[in-house]
C-alpha cells in the first residue's frame, strides 16, 4: 500500500477516457461502480468542454455483485450503441470491475454488436493514466487501421504529391494540446507537408482506418503517441519524428527532421521571424536571469524540453530535474547527466518537496503540485506540465510548441521572477519600507502580503457565501470553514526559522534581514553551510561576509 | 457484520419504520418514478471533504485504489495542499495478489501516518469499492489498531464506497460509526436535545444561540467539532435531523433509545420555524416565548426572501439526483419563492424523514428516485425547465445545449440552513438566472 494525498496521474481508465473524449464517434463502455463518473467533471469543468465525455458507466451497486454484473454490462453496452450510434466502441473495466472479473472484451464479443468493440486491458493496480492513454490509443490504431492499405507513391518532379504526415498524441485534458496543434500545422504548412490525420484529438474511427496512408508520423507527445507510432513503424514502415518542438532550438531541430523526411526545404520555416524569444533573452534586462537556479519537475517530455530551454535559451542553471512517469525516466536521466544533477524519478510529492527544499532554487518549473509546493516555500513558480488546474486551460492562444510557444514560455517563466530593473531597485532600496518583506512585490503572487486578521464582527456579518475559487474545486468553499492546520513539514530555508545549532549574533541577524526576502533563505543556508565547513559555531558579521565572498559567482 | 449485510439490514428496518410514520400523510400512495441505470453521482468518499473540516482532530484514511485518491483530489481541488487530514492508502498489485498481507500493510501505513501526524486523535479507516469487493476487513483492522493506539488515537471504520453509498450518504455512514462510541447518558437524566448532521460552524452557532434563548441549554451536536468530544445519548435524548440524508445514523440513535423530533428541514423561514418549533414543543417551551425568540430571525428571512421572490416566482425547476437535499430544497423554493417544480430527483427517498416535506410538495410533482441519466436528460430536454440543478459533469454540457443550470455540490458546501442563510440559499438559484439575462455575448 502506498500512502498518498496527491497523485500526479489518475488511474489508467482515465487515460482511456482522455482518448475517447478526444475522438469523435467513438464510445467507451466502462464497467465501473457508482461514483466513477467523477472523472467526467475533469473534462466538463477543468477543460471546460461543452459536451459530456462519450462514456457510459455500468454503475453497478453492492446488491448487484455476484448476480448480474455481466448482464448489466451487456445491457449498458447495447443501450449505448443504440443511443449514440458510434463507429466503434472501446470496452474495459475500472479498478473495482477489474476485481470482479467480468471480462468486458469477451462479453461484448459475444453480443454481436453492429460496430467493432475494442477490448482494453488496463491493469489499474500497476499502471497509471498516461500508460492507459497510450495503450488505448495503440489498441484503437491496431484494431482499426486498414492493414491492406497501400501507400500511394510520392512520384517524381512535377507530378510528385506532397508528403503526408500523421500527428500522433494530442488528447483531451492534455496540457496545451489544442494550441500546440495550431503551431504544428503552421510549421507543416511552411514545409508543404499535408496532414493525413491528427489522432486521437478530433479523429473518428473511420479516420483511423487510413492512418497507413501517411509517409511518416510526428509523435508530439511520446507519453501517449509513441506506443502506436512504434506499431505503425513496423506495420506500415512509417518513420517517426520524435523531436518534441518545445523551445526555439528544439523547434529548429523539429523543422529540420520533418523537412528531411518530407524531402522539403527547411529554410522558409527556419526563417520564420515570429519568434521574439531569442531577442528578449538577449536584451539587457534579461542579464539578471544568468545562472538563476531552476528546479524542473513534470512529465518527462515537458521536463526535458524545459531543461534545455532553461540551459541553452535563458541561461539558467538547472539545479534539479525529475519526472513522475517512470516509463520515460531514461530521457530524464540523460538530460540530468547533461545538467550535472541527480535525476529525480518519483510519484511521491513529498519526495519532490524535499528535493526542492534541498536544492533551494530561485525558480520552480513544474505541475500544479509544484506550484503549491513553491507557494508554501515562498518561491516563484511557473507551470510546464500536467496535471494542471482549470486556469491552465486558458481561453487565449497559449501553445508550448513552435516559435509562438517559445514566446509564451519566455513570458510565463520570467513573469514570476522579479524583473531585472526591479530587482536592482529592490536591492538598492532594501531598507525602504515600501520594499520590505511585508509589502511584497505586486506581480509576485508567491509573496503577496498576508491579509490582516479581520475583526470577529466583520467575519460574522460577512455574507456567508463566497463563490468557489474554482468551480471544479468543490472543496474551495469549506476551506473557509476552518483554518488549515499548520503543515507538519518544516518550512526549509524560511528566513525566520533558525535551522541547525548556529548562533547568529544580533548584528549578523540584522544584516541578514537587509537582504531581499527572495534570496534571504539562500543566504542563510549558504552562510550556515559555510560556517559548518569552517567549523564556526557562531555566525557574526564577518562569517556572513566571508560566506558571501565564498559563494560569489 | 459485513457492511453489505448491515446495508441489507437497514433497508428492511427502514421499510418497517416507514409504515406507522407515513400513515398520517398520503405519501405511501404517491407515485414515485424509480429508475436504475447509469448514475451520474459521487460516491460516499466525497463526504470526507467536508467532514474533515468539521471534525478537526480527525483523520480520514481511505483504503482504496488510485481512482479513490484521484477522486478525492479532483473533489478537494485547492484544499489538497493545506496538509489536509485525509489520504488514501492505495492498494497495489502485491496487496491483491496476496504477496503481502493486506492487514500488515495497513498497519504499516497507519503507524507511519500516526507518527507523521501526532495531532490526530480519531482515525477513520474508510472503506472503498475495491476494499469492499476484496472483503478487506477494516472493522477488524480498526479494532486491532485501536487497541494498539488507544488512548491517544481512537480508530473507527465505515464505508464510503460507491457500491454502497451515494455522496452525502458518506456522512451518514461516518456518523453512524460514531453513535456506538457516544457516551451513555444517565437513564434518569433530564431530556436533552441533539442536533444531527454536520453544519457550517456559523449555522451551528446560530441554532444553538436561538435554542439557548428558548431555554434549551443542553444541546449536543453530532458530529462535534472534536470527534473525541461526543455528546452523550440515551432514552432521554431527543434529536433533530439537520440533514435529510441521515437514515442509518437515525436508526443507530434510535437503537440507543433516542427519539426523533419530526419537523421540516431547516431551510427557509418556514422550514427553520418548523424545525425549531419541534424542539420547543418537545421541551415544553411557552408559545409566547417561542414567538418572541423566533420572530426577529423569521422576519429577517421573510424580508430578505421577498427581494429575491420576483426573480424566481413562476420559474420552473428540475432537480437531478445528487445529495438527498433535493426534496426539502424543492419544498422551500415552491413554498417560499413560488417556483414551479417540474421534476425532483433524489438518489434515495427516505419516506419517513421526508413525509412532511412530501405533503407540502403535493402529488402533482414528479418525484424520481435513483437514476438512468440518459432518460432523465431526455426528460429535461422535453420539459425545458428554466433552471436545472445537476452535478458538474452535466452542468456545462446542459448549458451548451441552452439550459440554465445550478451546480448541486455548492448546496452541500455552502451555509444554507437557518433564517439568516435563507436568502443566500435563494440567491444560489437566482444567480444563474440573473447571469443568463445579463450576458450579451
Amino acid at each position: 500500500m502506498q500512502l498518498a494525498v496527491w497523485t500526479y496521474e489518475g488511474p489508467p481508465h482515465v487515460g482511456a477516457m482522455r482518448v475517447a473524449t478526444a475522438m469523435e464517434k467513438l464510445h467507451y463502455v466502462l464497467h465501473a461502480p457508482q461514483g466513477d463518473t467523477y472523472a467526467d467533471l475533469l473534462f466538463t469543468m477543468i477543460e471546460r468542454r461543452g459536451k459530456r465525455p462519450p462514456v457510459t458507466y455500468t454503475t453497478f451497486e453492492a446488491r448487484d455483485l455476484g448476480k448480474d454484473t455481466a448482464q448489466i454490462f451487456q445491457d449498458a453496452a447495447r443501450e449505448a450503441v443504440a443511443r449514440f450510434n458510434p463507429q466503434a466502441i472501446i470496452v474495459g473495466a475500472s479498478c473495482t470491475a477489474e476485481l470482479i472479473q467480468d471480462d468486458p472484451g469477451g462479453l461484448s464479443e459475444a453480443m454481436d454488436l453492429p460496430c467493432p468493440a475494442i477490448a482494453l486491458e488496463l491493469p489499474s493496480y500497476q499502471r497509471k493514466e498516461n500508460w492507459g492513454a497510450a495503450e488505448t490509443f495503440y489498441q484503437i490504431v491496431r484494431n482499426l487501421a486498414d492493414k491492406n492499405l497501400v501507400r500511394e507513391p510520392r512520384g517524381q518532379g512535377e507530378n510528385a504529391r506532397k508528403a503526408r504526415a500523421n500527428i500522433l498524441g494530442p488528447t483531451a485534458l492534455g496540457f496545451r494540446h489544442r494550441d500546440d496543434l495550431v503551431e504544428i500545422h503552421k510549421i507543416l504548412d511552411q514545409l508543404g507537408v499535408e496532414v493525413n490525420l491528427v489522432a486521437p484529438l478530433g479523429a473518428t474511427p473511420e479516420d483511423i482506418k487510413r492512418i497507413g496512408a501517411a509517409d511518416f508520423n510526428i509523435v508530439l507527445y511520446p507519453e501517449i503517441g509513441d506506443e502506436a507510432a512504434r506499431w505503425l513503424e513496423r506495420t506500415f514502415a512509417q518513420p517517426a519524428v520524435r523531436t518534441v518542438p518545445i523551445g526555439v532550438g528544439a523547434t529548429r531541430s523539429f523543422i529540420a527532421d520533418v523537412a528531411e523526411l518530407a524531402g522539403a526545404d527547411p529554410t522558409p520555416a527556419l526563417g520564420d521571424t515570429s519568434s521574439r524569444m531569442p531577442w528578449w533573452s538577449r536584451s539587457v534586462d534579461s542579464t539578471y536571469l544568468t545562472s538563476k537556479r531552476v528546479f524542473i519537475f513534470g512529465d518527462a517530455t515537458h521536463a526535458v524540453a524545459a531543461a534545455r530551454i532553461a540551459r541553452e535559451e535563458l541561461g539558467f542553471e538547472v539545479c534539479g530535474l525529475g519526472c513522475y512517469n517512470r516509463e520515460f525516466a531514461r530521457d530524464i536521466r540523460a538530460e540530468a547527466a547533461r545538467c550535472g544533477v541527480e535525476p529525480l524519478i518519483t510519484d511521491d510529492h513529498l519526495a519532490v518537496e524535499d528535493a526542492i527544499a534541498a536544492a533551494a532554487p530561485e525558480l520552480v518549473l513544474g505541475t500544479q503540485m509544484e506550484r503549491h509546493i513553491a507557494k508554501r516555500l515562498g518561491l516563484p513558480c511557473a507551470v510546464i506540465s500536467a496535471p494542471v488546474h482549470v486556469q491552465d486551460f486558458p481561453a487565449r492562444h497559449s501553445p508550448q510548441m513552435g516559435f509562438e510557444g517559445a514566446n509564451v514560455i519566455f513570458d510565463t517563466w520570467v513573469h514570476p521572477l522579479v524583473m531585472g530593473l526591479e530587482e536592482h531597485l529592490l536591492t538598492m532600496f532594501r531598507e525602504d519600507f515600501e520594499f520590505s518583506d511585508e509589502a511584497g512585490a505586486s506581480h509576485h503572487a508567491a509573496h503577496s502580503p498576508r491579509p490582516m486578521p479581520r475583526p470577529a464582527m466583520a467575519q460574522a456579518i460577512e455574507p456567508a457565501m463566497e463563490p468557489a475559487m474554482e468551480p471544479a474545486m468543490i472543496g474551495a468553499q469549506v476551506a473557509d470553514l476552518a483554518e488549515a492546520p499548520l503543515s507538519d513539514i518544516p518550512a526549509p530555508a524560511a528566513d525566520t526559522a533558525q535551522t541547525g545549532a548556529f548562533a547568529w549574533t544580533d548584528e549578523a541577524e540584522r544584516e541578514l534581514r537587509k537582504i531581499p526576502f527572495f534570496v534571504r533563505g539562500k543566504a542563510r543556508r549558504n552562510t550556515e553551510n559555510y560556517a559548518a565547513a569552517e567549523g564556526r559555531a557562531r555566525i557574526d558579521l564577518e562569517t556572513l561576509y566571508d560566506a558571501k565572498a565564498h559563494y560569489a559567482r | 457484520m459485513s457492511p453489505l449485510a448491515t446495508l441489507d439490514g437497514c433497508a428492511s428496518e427502514l421499510a418497517r419504520a416507514d409504515t406507522p410514520e407515513t400513515a398520517p400523510g398520503q405519501n405511501s400512495q404517491r407515485p414515485v418514478l424509480r429508475e436504475r441505470g447509469q448514475r451520474e453521482v459521487f460516491c460516499g468518499l466525497t463526504g470526507i471533504i467536508w467532514l474533515h473540516r468539521k471534525m478537526q482532530d480527525a483523520f480520514f484514511l481511505v483504503v482504496g485504489s488510485r481512482t479513490c485518491a484521484h477522486l478525492l483530489q479532483s473533489a478537494a481541488g485547492v484544499m489538497i495542499f493545506a496538509e489536509p487530514r485525509f489520504a488514501t492508502a492505495i492498494m497495489e498489485e502485491r496487496d491483491l495478489a496476496g504477496m503481502v498481507d493486506a492487514q500488515d500493510e495497513l498497519d504499516r501505513v497507519v503507524n507511519r501516518l500516526l507518527e507523521r501526524r501526532p495531532d490526530i486523535r480519531t482515525l477513520f479507516l474508510v472503506g472503498s469499492c475495491p476494499s469492499e469487493v476484496i472483503k478487506l476487513d477494516l472493522a477488524k483492522a480498526a479494532q486491532r489498531l485501536g487497541a494498539v493506539h488507544m488512548p491517544r488515537v481512537r480508530i473507527l471504520n465505515y464505508s464510503g464506497s460507491g457500491i454502497e453509498t451515494t455522496f452525502t450518504q458518506g456522512e451518514d455512514a461516518c456518523l453512524s460509526a460514531l453513535v456506538p462510541v457516544m457516551p451513555a447518558s444517565a437513564p434518569d437524566a433530564a431530556k436533552e436535545l441533539l442536533i444531527v448532521g454536520s453544519l457550517p460552524d456559523i449555522v451551528e452557532d446560530q441554532f444553538t444561540r436561538i435554542l439557548a434563548q428558548l431555554g434549551i441549554d443542553k444541546v449536543g451536536v453530532l458530529p462535534a467539532r472534536n470527534a473525541r468530544d461526543l455528546p452523550s445519548v440515551g432514552p432521554n435524548t431527543r434529536y433533530l435531523l439537520a440533514q435529510p440524508f441521515l437514515g442509518e445514523t437515525a436508526m443507530a440513535l434510535e437503537g440507543r433509545g433516542a427519539k426523533r423530533l419530526d419537523a421540516l428541514f431547516p431551510f427557509g423561514a418556514e422550514g427553520t420555524t418548523s424545525w425549531l418549533r419541534a424542539a420547543a414543543s418537545e421541551f415544553g417551551i411557552d408559545e409566547a416565548l417561542f414567538d418572541k425568540v423566533v420572530a426577529p430571525g423569521r422576519e429577517r428571512a421573510r424580508i430578505a426572501l421577498s427581494k429575491l421572490r420576483p426573480q424566481l416566482e413562476g420559474k420552473r425547476i428540475s432537480f437531478l439526483p445528487d445529495s438527498q437535499l433535493e426534496v426539502p430544497l424543492a419544498r422551500f423554493l415552491q413554498e417560499e419563492l413560488g417556483m414551479e417544480l417540474v421534476e425532483v430527483g433524489t438518489p434515495y427517498l427516505h419516506r419517513a424523514h421526508l413525509a412532511r416535506e412530501l405533503d407540502l410538495i403535493g402529488p402533482q410533482v414528479r418525484i424520481s428516485e435513483g437514476q438512468h441519466v440518459e432518460r432523465q436528460l431526455d426528460r429535461v430536454r422535453a420539459d425545458r425547465p428554466d433552471i436545472t440543478v445537476c452535478g458538474l459533469g452535466l452542468a456545462n454540457p446542459l448549458e451548451a445545449e441552452g439550459f440554465t443550470t445550478k451546480w448541486a455540490i455548492e448546496l452541500v458546501f455552502s451555509p444554507i440552513h437557518g433564517f439568516d442563510q435563507a436568502a443566500d440559499l435563494a440567491e444560489l438559484f437566482a444567480r444563474p438566472l440573473r447571469r443568463r439575462d445579463l450576458l450579451e455575448v
